[in-house]
């Protein structure tokens, strides 16, 4: 078993044992390094024993010294409770989600806490400094100190802080997306309910994609250009089965509805076959469950797909132009009416507006393509 | 060593001799520009003298106090902001000759028709730390 994977049940057996949570997550810290440093010479035959023990001492000799250091007499040792790793590994998914958390705060506990990461890890995955990451970590820690550890908390919380994790792709040595999929199979594993498989199987849909999302020189191939032959048909397989299993019980949430949409997109063998009426009423189900206009702009595209660029540009009417990637959405459905100079003034503009360098070097290279087309 | 900064501008900058906005250069001219600047970046990191790059978007706001208890005044953007910077790149170097080496080297991306942008780029030492002995 990976040692990580351990993490949030033996901070739940520590915690069982009358460890405050912030205490017990800094003892299994310590406890992890040292098992990184001695386990490759002398491999325990119980890992989780080994943790929670080592990691037992370290917080019995940081409670001790902060009993001297208080010259408080009462002992520091509680009584050991009842062990029960699936409870605690889902208690802990709630403790790291709170509501009082900002999503940064919840994304970082989460990560170290529950995903047993290194605050370094963590830290260099978002690009921060450590100590920056290390005081974003103690201060979320300080706001759920009083957050009783068996209170029922709320899963759809847990499930925005995982989407966000996947979402945020990955640099330095720590893959999020790969990551955030362990984290969400692992509460898949913990609790039933149907949204939590429909975030998992989003997450596996769009990570079987991945190889075929970006060309080797880093820049982003859109969907229908892409090398279908690559991607990942065992991860899609997975997500499939998954989706079809939570969308049985017929309780419904924007999660499998978003995996629904992924699902009929692995599902066309080439772009052309692709299903854009079934993904419409898809998306008519996403709006009615959000109300998002950032759903009712993507609904606008695949309107597009399914009933021509026009009827497109007519969703695309009552829509904010302020919205994230419009200009963009606006200009693919214009070029596809063939008025092209009116997609090249508008991709130029999307690009000016884009939010990350991927996406505005693209849309750069769209605006280019149609500028530098013959005959203009 | 030194750190200097290396700053590209969107507006502000004397014309570079290559001249032409991106959105007018072929796809494939883009794409060779990006993968040069990305493989500038790259040999930095490998020489040891790479620090940092970011790209801005060319959209801001203009934010200042407001006196106690209001709330920050917004404002912007401007037209007619004169300068605008597009990104920076902070390198850690020898000398102020190699800092200019490098700069030029960036400066040579090429543009439209596969030719360098020859575009203009600030280079601006950092303000360091004392040094410990003075005398």
């Amino acid at each position: 078993m990976n040692l990580r994977e351990l993490t949030p049940q033996v901070i739940g057996v520590l915690v069982r044992r009358g460890a405050d949570f912030a205490a017990a997550e800094d003892a299994v810290q310590d406890a992890l390094v040292e098992a990184v440093r001695s386990w490759p010479d002398d491999p325990p035959r119980d890992a989780k024993g080994w943790l929670v023990t080592v990691a037992w001492r370290k917080f019995l000799d940081a409670a001790r010294a902060e009993t001297a250091r208080r010259r408080r007499e009462e002992s520091a040792e509680p009584p050991p409770g009842p062990v029960s790793g699936t409870d605690d590994t889902l208690q802990l998914y709630f403790l790291c989600a709170h509501p009082s958390l900002t999503p940064a705060s919840a994304v970082a506990l989460t990560l170290r806490a529950v995903g047993g990461l290194t605050t370094r890890q963590i830290a260099q995955a978002y690009l921060v400094p450590e100590a920056t990451m290390a005081q974003r970590i103690s201060r979320a820690k300080r706001t759920v100190a009083g957050v009783r550890f068996d209170q029922p908390g709320d899963v759809a919380t847990v499930l925005r802080v995982l989407y966000l994790v996947f979402n945020e792709g990955y640099s330095g040595e720590v893959d999020l997306a790969a990551e955030a999929i362990r984290l969400t199979r692992q509460l898949a594993a913990a609790i039933d309910h149907p949204e939590v498989a429909g975030l998992l199987a989003l997450m596996l849909l769009h990570h079987a994609r991945r190889a075929a999302r970006t060309a080797p020189d880093g820049s982003l191939v859109p969907l229908a250009e892409q090398d279908r032959g690559r991607w990942d048909t065992a991860l899609i397989a997975e997500g499939v089965g998954i989706l079809q299993t939570a969308l049985a019980r017929d309780r419904l949430g924007e999660f499998q509805a978003q995996a629904a949409i992924a699902a009929l997109h692995a599902d066309a063998p080439t772009a052309a076959e692709t299903d854009w009426v079934q993904i419409v009423e898809w998306y008519d189900e996403l709006a009615r469950l959000t109300d998002s206009p950032v759903v009712r702009l993507n609904r606008a595209v695949a309107v597009g797909e399914a009933d021509g660029p026009r009827a497109g540009l007519a969703a695309l009417a009552g829509l904010d132009a302020a919205l994230p990637r419009y200009a963009a959405v606006a200009a693919y459905l214009h070029e596809r009416d063939g008025d092209v100079q009116t997609a090249a003034r508008l991709y130029a503009e999307a690009a000016r507006k884009a939010a990350n360098l991927a996406e505005r070097d693209h849309l750069t290279r769209q605006a280019a393509r149609l500028n530098s087309r013959p005959g203009r | 060593m030194a750190k200097y900064l290396l700053l590209k501008h969107y507006r502000g900058a004397p014309a570079a001799v290559n001249d032409v906005p991106m959105d007018h250069w072929t796809p494939e001219e883009v794409s060779a520009h990006m993968r040069y600047m990305s493989d500038f970046a790259d040999r930095l990191e490998k020489t040891g003298e790479f620090v940092d790059g970011q790209a801005l978007a060319p959209e801001g706001t203009w934010v200042r106090y407001d006196g106690e208890g209001r709330p920050p005044v917004t404002d912007g953007p401007f037209a007619e902001t004169k300068d605008l910077i597009a990104g920076w790149m902070v390198i850690d170097v020898d000398s102020y000759d190699r800092a200019v080496e490098l700069a030029g080297e960036l400066s040579a991306a090429p543009g439209a028709g596969g030719k360098p942008l020859h575009e203009w780029l600030e280079l601006r030492p950092f303000l360091s730390l004392p040094p410990t002995v003075t005398e």
